[in-house]
């Protein structure tokens, strides 16, 4: 019982200090008036240059929000959100036309330089050509998208992925670039009208990443995008489009962060992706936004809304996610499997933590025939946090040979947290196929003692466990995400390591 | 002051009128015991005299309070170390139920538990290749298959092989004191003679052995030079190993009665 309780007493100890993330770049920016109005969605369209169609657009959704009401169904406590006490577009000054690196502010460079995340393609790019026989260095390659509070600052290789044909370059761009794929595919999956944090987000995106990937093509790197929110009192609503064309492939890969605030910020997201026939799109997310103070002060409201549609048939959509930040995680990245034999996935990790609240899962939709999806969750929940699994699957009356496998796994650790499964399960044709497993452990004071028994010291004894448990998720990510990956969780459960 | 140089050597380990409790209960009641290095002791008792209690308060698993007494081994005070560093010390205690870890091979669990050892001793990491080689001698000589040592720890083993697998991370930590709690539970014949003989090839002299056993057929394989019987949370009495066979001619009950 003594180690058992010093664990829990070592986890709930965690905060600002195990933030790694928290620090805050001091740079000049320019606001948006605060509050949400016509005005302030015309003042981000016009900062963006968009076309008629795009404030239209907007405008419609933003006519929209103002008749909808917030939804209250998931499992989170949190005080009113004060719309009006918002900034919705901060952008780093000076806002000139960004060509090259070099004329970014060394500031954002260093920030991202903190994070770990190579923005600059230098080391990369010096001694490129791979020799007969060796291993295409392509293939460690990561193109990066990095948004900067509202704005996209610099995406790197873009000239290499355009000799492939893939277009990678932030959603304000590709408006004005590429406005008859934008058109075509923008609010076809998640529709400006689908919920309250959706339409919002449709009103006041200001970047994102879009990603088109054309017919028979395989990306030639792993594509991810770093968010990261700076401004004080500031929402991020970003917007990523990713269309992969009939037999293409990509693999994209998303990781967020924060500075430590006092205040709760709002994230609202919203992420489209399309697979058209034979296509198949990997969506991974690294989610460690700030979590908020031991006294559960401050940190991200993280409500996302992210789907994918499997348009053509036999196209794949596979979703990996490892959800270790935001006091609130509200979000359930789901599959429409509208072509036949079409196929969705969904890979989760979410750890909570101190007073965090995850309610997320996902929505398996089939519509085609011999579609099959499978849903694989691992919550972990620590101190007093709560984390929900809330998933719905559902066989359309003509999903003839639809199938499901669900299986959702707790871990608590510790007596003051709390772990819940509500899975919603609908079949309107009998030939359905679905299983759901689902079961709740606590870390056992007998396997802590048993790993210390063997010299394991407490916080890699617990270390071990999780990351044992959590494995079968953690495979799912590309290699170099999976080693970040097992350091996150390590990080956010052991209170020794800062 | 006298010195008995060379004629009394330290012992390894001396448990000195140990009192504990769990839960206001008193579980053991002045307990007096040395173990000297090179020797090979056997508990016997009935259930509940307290034999695993003292294994695991040696051992150093938490919710156990020590009243009183000592536990000195190789002259330190292990009651004021966490269970890590006993293990690093060299403390090993081979369970009577090893638990399962889904997810985490025995490969995995084995080297992130000798790598920690060795980082507690200053000593180098070892190398992937001499780990490994390392690993596949021992596990052949208790003959556990390649395929037992990729699955999670002890998930889907068998009785027998949750205890080779006890037996081969004994072999591999090359600990000074060995504590094994009802190894022989959950034997067959022929995977009790595999253990034992696993066992018997880890006796050294500078190692010492605490095997606890209710039934004296485990003693046939692993022949102890002591044999003590445990009655309700003390030693009542200590012998060769010829105390084992008088037990099983007359039963616990004599030394209940004593008590």
């Amino acid at each position: 019982m003594v180690a058992l309780q010093e664990t829990v007493e070592r986890v709930k100890r965690i905060d600002v200090d195990q933030y790694r993330y928290g620090f805050e770049t001091l740079i000049d920016s320019e606001k948006a008036p605060k509050g949400l109005s016509e005005e302030t969605v015309k003042f981000i369209s016009q900062k963006k240059n968009e076309p008629a169609w795009m404030l239209q657009w907007r405008l419609e959704a933003y006519r929209r929000w103002l008749t909808m009401t917030e939804p209250t169904w998931a499992r989170v406590n949190y005080p009113k959100i004060d719309f009006q006490d918002i900034y919705y577009y901060a952008a780093p000054k000076p806002k000139k036309t960004v060509s090259s690196l070099d004329e970014i502010d060394p500031e954002i460079l260093k920030t991202y330089e903190k994070l770990g995340i190579p923005l600059r393609e230098v080391a990369m790019l010096e001694g490129i050509e791979p020799k007969v026989g060796e291993q295409d260095p392509a293939q460690r390659k990561i193109a990066v998208d990095a948004v900067f509070d509202s704005v996209s600052v610099a995406t790197t290789f873009k000239a290499e992925l355009k000799k492939a044909g893939v277009i990678f370059m932030p959603i304000s761009e590709a408006i004005r670039e590429h406005p008859e794929l934008v058109q075509k595919y923008l609010g076809s999956v998640v529709p400006t009208s689908d919920n309250f944090y959706a339409t919002l987000n449709s009103a006041v995106f200001s970047d994102g990443s879009f990603v088109y990937v054309p017919p028979g093509v395989r990306c030639p790197m792993e594509l991810s995008t770093y968010f990261r929110i700076n401004e004080r009192n500031t929402g991020q609503f970003e917007r990523t489009l990713i269309i992969a064309d009939k037999g293409s492939y990509v693999s994209y890969l998303e990781g967020c962060t924060a500075p430590q605030r006092d205040e709760n910020q709002l994230h609202a997201a919203v992420v489209e992706l399309v697979a058209l026939d034979d296509a198949e799109i990997k969506y991974s997310t690294v989610q460690n936004w700030y979590p908020g103070n031991s006294e559960g002060k401050g940190g991200i409201y993280n409500f996302v809304t992210k789907r994918g549609d499997c348009r053509g048939n036999h196209s794949k959509i596979s979703w990996t996610q490892v959800e270790t930040g935001s006091a609130i995680t509200w979000k359930y990245p789901s599959c429409i499997l509208r072509g036949d034999n079409s196929r969705g996935e969904f890979y989760s990790i979410a750890i909570s933590n101190g007073f965090q609240q995850v309610d997320s899962g996902t929505k398996m939709i089939h519509l085609g025939k011999n579609t099959s999806s499978r849903i694989i969750s691992k919550g972990i929940a620590a101190g007093k946090s709560q984390n929900t699994y809330r998933g719905l699957v559902t066989a359309h009356r003509k999903a003839t040979g639809a199938r499901n496998f669900t299986a959702c796994d707790s871990l608590l650790i510790g007596d003051k947290c709390g772990a819940h499964t509500v899975p919603y399960i609908e079949a309107k044709n009998s030939s359905a196929t679905f299983e759901h497993e689902a079961t709740t452990s606590k870390i056992s004071e007998d396997v802590l003692f048993y790993c210390v028994q063997r010299g394991l010291s407490q916080e890699e004894a617990v270390g071990l466990v999780v990351n044992g448990f959590v494995k079968q998720v953690l495979q799912r990510l590309p290699m170099e995400f999976a080693v970040e990956a097992q350091k996150l969780i390590a990080i956010s459960l052991d209170g020794s390591v800062g | 002051m006298m010195h008995f140089r060379g004629q009394i050597r330290m012992a390894l380990l001396e448990i000195r009128d140990l009192h504990v409790g769990v839960e206001d209960r008193e579980i053991i009641r002045g307990l007096h015991l040395s173990v000297h290095a090179g020797e090979v002791h056997a508990i016997m008792g009935p259930n509940g005299s307290g034999k695993s209690t003292l294994s695991h308060v040696i051992a150093g698993k938490p919710g156990y309070e020590v009243t009183d007494g000592q536990i000195l081994f190789k002259g330190e005070d292990l009651l004021e170390m966490e269970p890590d560093e006993r293990a690093a010390k060299g403390v090993f205690l081979a369970f009577q139920y090893p638990v399962e870890i889904p997810g985490v091979t025995t490969m995995n669990f084995l080297r992130a538990a000798l790598n920690a050892r060795r980082k507690a001793r200053n000593q180098q990491e070892f190398s992937t290749p001499a780990f490994l080689k390392r690993v596949r001698e021992v596990a052949g000589s208790l003959n556990i298959p390649q395929d037992m040592i990729k699955r999670g720890v002890n998930v889907g083993f068998s009785g027998g092989e949750k205890k080779r697998n006890e037996i081969l991370q004994m072999a591999l930590f090359e600990p000074g004191l060995c504590i094994l709690d009802e190894i022989d539970s959950g034997l067959d014949i022929d995977a009790l003679r595999i253990v034992a003989s696993g066992i018997n090839a880890l006796r050294s002299p500078e190692r010492a052995m605490i095997v606890i056993t209710h039934y004296r057929r485990l003693l046939e394989h692993i022949v102890p030079d002591i044999v003590h019987v445990m009655s309700k949370g003390r030693v009542m009495k200590s012998g060769g190993k010829e105390l084992a066979l008088e037990l099983e001619a007359c039963g616990y009950a004599q030394f209940e009665d004593a008590a």
